[in-house]
């Protein structure tokens, strides 16, 4: 009985095609077409300003000649790019979440002004990042900024630290400036879950005589699931692609270089359009990889549930 | 009948537009100005001065602090065609690498050239093409707090070792009086083209060379070299806060000039601000030559500034007209008293005004004329990657990562693999 669609069923799914087909253009314009370019030219020695290209294959990736390797692949500052990108990805989505649960959970409450601080809290959130960065960079200055100062005064620190300057510092200030500025995404994120949450069963809980802190690993945290799921991926996939903070924040020396400012470097300052395309790639690859590799395993999870 | 009253009025307004035209000739022209001190203040004034003079208005664009993130911007604006900018600002080492996008000056200069430093127009021409006209020419220079080398009885120092010694001194001494941040020395110590600056003055001074030779032989790898970077390392959290490993130009000059700093390498532009109203030391400081290592001499990187016209501008003929205006003698003098901007026109280091409000400029003649260039002729589109490399190895010997003689080794591995088959291929 499937097999014969009723003229109605086609008209339906005809129309269907009709509305979707001006987002798939614009897609395909705008994400999809520039993609490709980007695949594209990973593959030839382009070179911004020098119009000619020759296809060189994998060379940009990977290439083994006598006695040498090259391409991104065998360099070793594309590796300290990915680790430094991961590391701080796997740290600053972690606190953020953490800490955007404690302040969700604590907007959630009934108190007095709390309309006043949600909207506070949003803050450095709609903070332009070029602009935090900048205002974050003053306020870190080894000389004259005002965090070593109140530091000091604490006696906290016996001397100023170079907080942007040292190598063993500075990510811990780049992670430190994103958690501080994307802490009130996630909090909002996880909030508007909170408030879709179902009141009975937390009323059969007090009856049952449930400890708070089992309610909320029992109850809260498993309901509000989903949404913090969807929230981690977007911060992680942002984090991943992190490029103005680190930029604008530190030496920019190789110690906190990440692939995005990798790939800016090769493509922008060393004007290589090819190898830069492929660090492109290579990003889009890892970012590709791990969606995928989310979205499965939260699809067994909900399949289980 | 629609169509037809779109092309009628079309028509008109062209033609309107047109007549307006040919009235006023007045046109508008974008200039790419600076934004290090006093670069938009100064550049304003030149620039207003020729609006009264033509009639014609300039839209001034301002551009990042760092050359590195400056060049970038302009590449990618100029391999896309873009003439929403007509005049830009470009550094010394950039000729080689984008005057391949600038007209050729010479049909607007009438020989102006002629009166500007030889090396400078040299530098600037490219393939017979004087892709830009010189603006202000740079060497890195020695600032230091006249009243403290007094305080403590020093002599202004010849050596590095002697200037480390002198800063120790001052720094302790200082520190002791109660000002806890007082600071030794500070420099351009990020990773970024500064630092190729600080650093090549730094090979120069112990005769270790110039990275990349004339000839395009990488000579990095090399006993002087090592002992001048091991040297500058060595001033790292002794004389020198830990946090210029991520200063600019405005950064040390920010520590310097709020009185935290017995010594400074910076550009000549640092002397006016310095000494103005709203310094805290204006009046105290000294300028000299760098200091030199062992058996070196004493040396500056070559930097400074030029003016070209994009071959983009639809107003070229305007462009160049305000190019040659504020390259002209009276408007390089007026920068060269207002901003100690150095003029790029000898005639201007013997000018009575010029030499009253910058002492330096008459006794430092040599140091701007004999200034050490970056190898960026011989590297051309390669200098950005051996620029970068070179930074980085330095930065790792400054922050402890690497010591001088593994950086310097795997530099010269590093730059092989740049060169390729050749620094032009």
């Amino acid at each position: 009985m499937a097999a014969a669609q009723s003229e109605l069923t086609r008209a339906r799914a005809r129309s269907a095609w009709l509305f979707l087909a001006p987002m798939l253009v614009v897609l395909a314009l705008t994400a999809a077409w520039p993609l490709a370019r980007t695949i594209f030219f990973s593959f030839t020695d382009d070179k911004l300003g020098d119009a000619s290209y020759h296809f060189v294959g994998f060379d940009n990736y990977f290439v083994q000649g006598d006695g040498y390797t090259d391409g991104i692949l065998a360099d070793p500052l594309w590796l300290s790019a990915v680790w430094h990108t991961v590391w701080f990805a796997v740290v600053s989505v972690a606190l953020e979440t953490a800490l955007g649960l404690v302040v969700a959970l604590v907007l959630n409450s009934d108190f007095r002004g709390r309309a006043l601080v949600r909207t506070a809290i949003l803050v450095p959130w709609a903070i332009p990042t070029v602009v935090s960065s900048k205002m974050w960079a003053w306020m870190l200055n080894d000389q004259l900024g005002i965090v070593n100062d109140m530091l000091q005064r604490a006696h906290l620190i016996s001397g100023p630290v170079a907080w942007t300057a040292n190598p063993s510092v500075s990510m811990i200030s780049v992670i430190f400036v994103d958690v501080w500025k994307t802490t009130p995404f996630m909090a909002l994120m996880i909030l508007a879950a909170l408030q879709l949450l179902p009141t009975d069963c937390y009323e059969a809980g007090r009856i049952d005589g449930v400890s708070p802190v089992k309610m909320f690993f029992k109850v809260t945290l498993p309901l509000i699931w989903p949404a913090l799921i969807v929230a981690i991926v977007f911060r992680a996939l942002d984090a991943l692609r992190v490029f103005d903070l680190i930029y604008l924040l530190t030496s920019g020396s190789n110690d906190t270089i990440s692939m995005s400012v990798y790939a800016q470097q090769q493509l922008v300052q060393f004007q290589k359009v090819g190898v830069g395309s492929a660090a492109s790639t290579l990003l889009f690859i890892v970012l590709a990889i791990f969606t995928a590799g989310t979205l499965l395993l939260t699809r067994s999870k909900n399949a289980e549930a | 009948m629609k169509l037809k009253s779109v092309l009628t009025s079309l028509s008109l307004a062209t033609a309107m537009g047109l007549a307006l035209a040919g009235m006023a000739r007045a046109e508008q022209v974008a200039i790419m100005c600076g934004s290090v001190g006093a670069d938009q203040d100064q550049c304003k004034k030149g620039v207003q001065a020729w609006e009264k003079l033509t009639g014609n208005t300039v839209k001034i664009v301002s551009i990042p602090a760092s050359t590195t993130d400056v060049l970038a911007f302009y590449q990618q604006g100029l391999a896309a065609g873009s003439g929403d900018v007509d005049i830009y600002q470009l550094d010394v080492i950039w000729p080689g690498i984008i005057g391949k996008y600038f007209i050729d000056l010479k049909p607007f200069s009438k020989g102006a050239e002629k009166d500007h430093f030889p090396a400078i127009v040299a530098n600037n021409t490219v393939g017979g093409k004087l892709t830009a006209m010189p603006w202000f020419t740079d060497a890195g220079l020695l600032f230091y707090r006249k009243d403290l080398l007094d305080k403590y009885k020093l002599k202004a120092p010849t050596t590095w070792a002697e200037m480390a010694a002198d800063a120790k001194t001052i720094q302790d001494g200082e520190r002791k009086a109660g000002d806890a941040k007082f600071q030794g020395f500070v420099f351009q110590g990020k990773a970024y083209e500064g630092l190729t600056c600080d650093a090549l003055e730094w090979l120069d001074s112990f005769g270790g060379g110039h990275i990349v030779n004339k000839a395009g032989k990488i000579t990095v790898e090399n006993a002087k070299a090592e002992a001048a970077i091991t040297e500058a390392a060595s001033w790292i959290g002794k004389i020198a806060p830990e946090g210029v490993l991520n200063y600019g130009e405005e950064d040390a000059r920010g520590v310097f000039q709020s009185g935290e700093a017995a010594f400074m390498r910076n550009w000549p532009y640092a002397w006016s601000l310095g000494n103005g109203k709203d310094s805290k030391i204006a009046g105290k400081i000294g300028v000299e030559a760098l200091p030199m290592g062992p058996g070196g001499k004493h040396t500056g990187t070559l930097g400074g500034w030029q003016l070209g016209v994009s071959k983009f501008s639809k107003h070229q003929a305007a462009a160049a007209s305000l190019v040659m205006y504020l390259t002209s003698q009276a408007e390089e003098k007026r920068r060269a008293i207002e901003g100690s901007y150095n003029p790029t026109i000898p005639a201007l280091y013997k000018d009575a005004d010029v030499l009253k409000a910058n002492p330096f400029m008459g006794t430092l003649i040599s140091t701007f004329t004999n200034a050490v260039a970056r190898p960026s002729l011989t590297t051309g589109a390669k200098y950005a990657e051996v620029s970068n490399d070179f930074w980085n190895a330095v930065h790792d010997v400054l922050s402890g990562k690497s010591n001088a003689k593994t950086a310097m080794a795997s530099l010269h591995a590093q730059l092989k693999k740049v060169r390729g088959p050749g620094w032009d291929k």
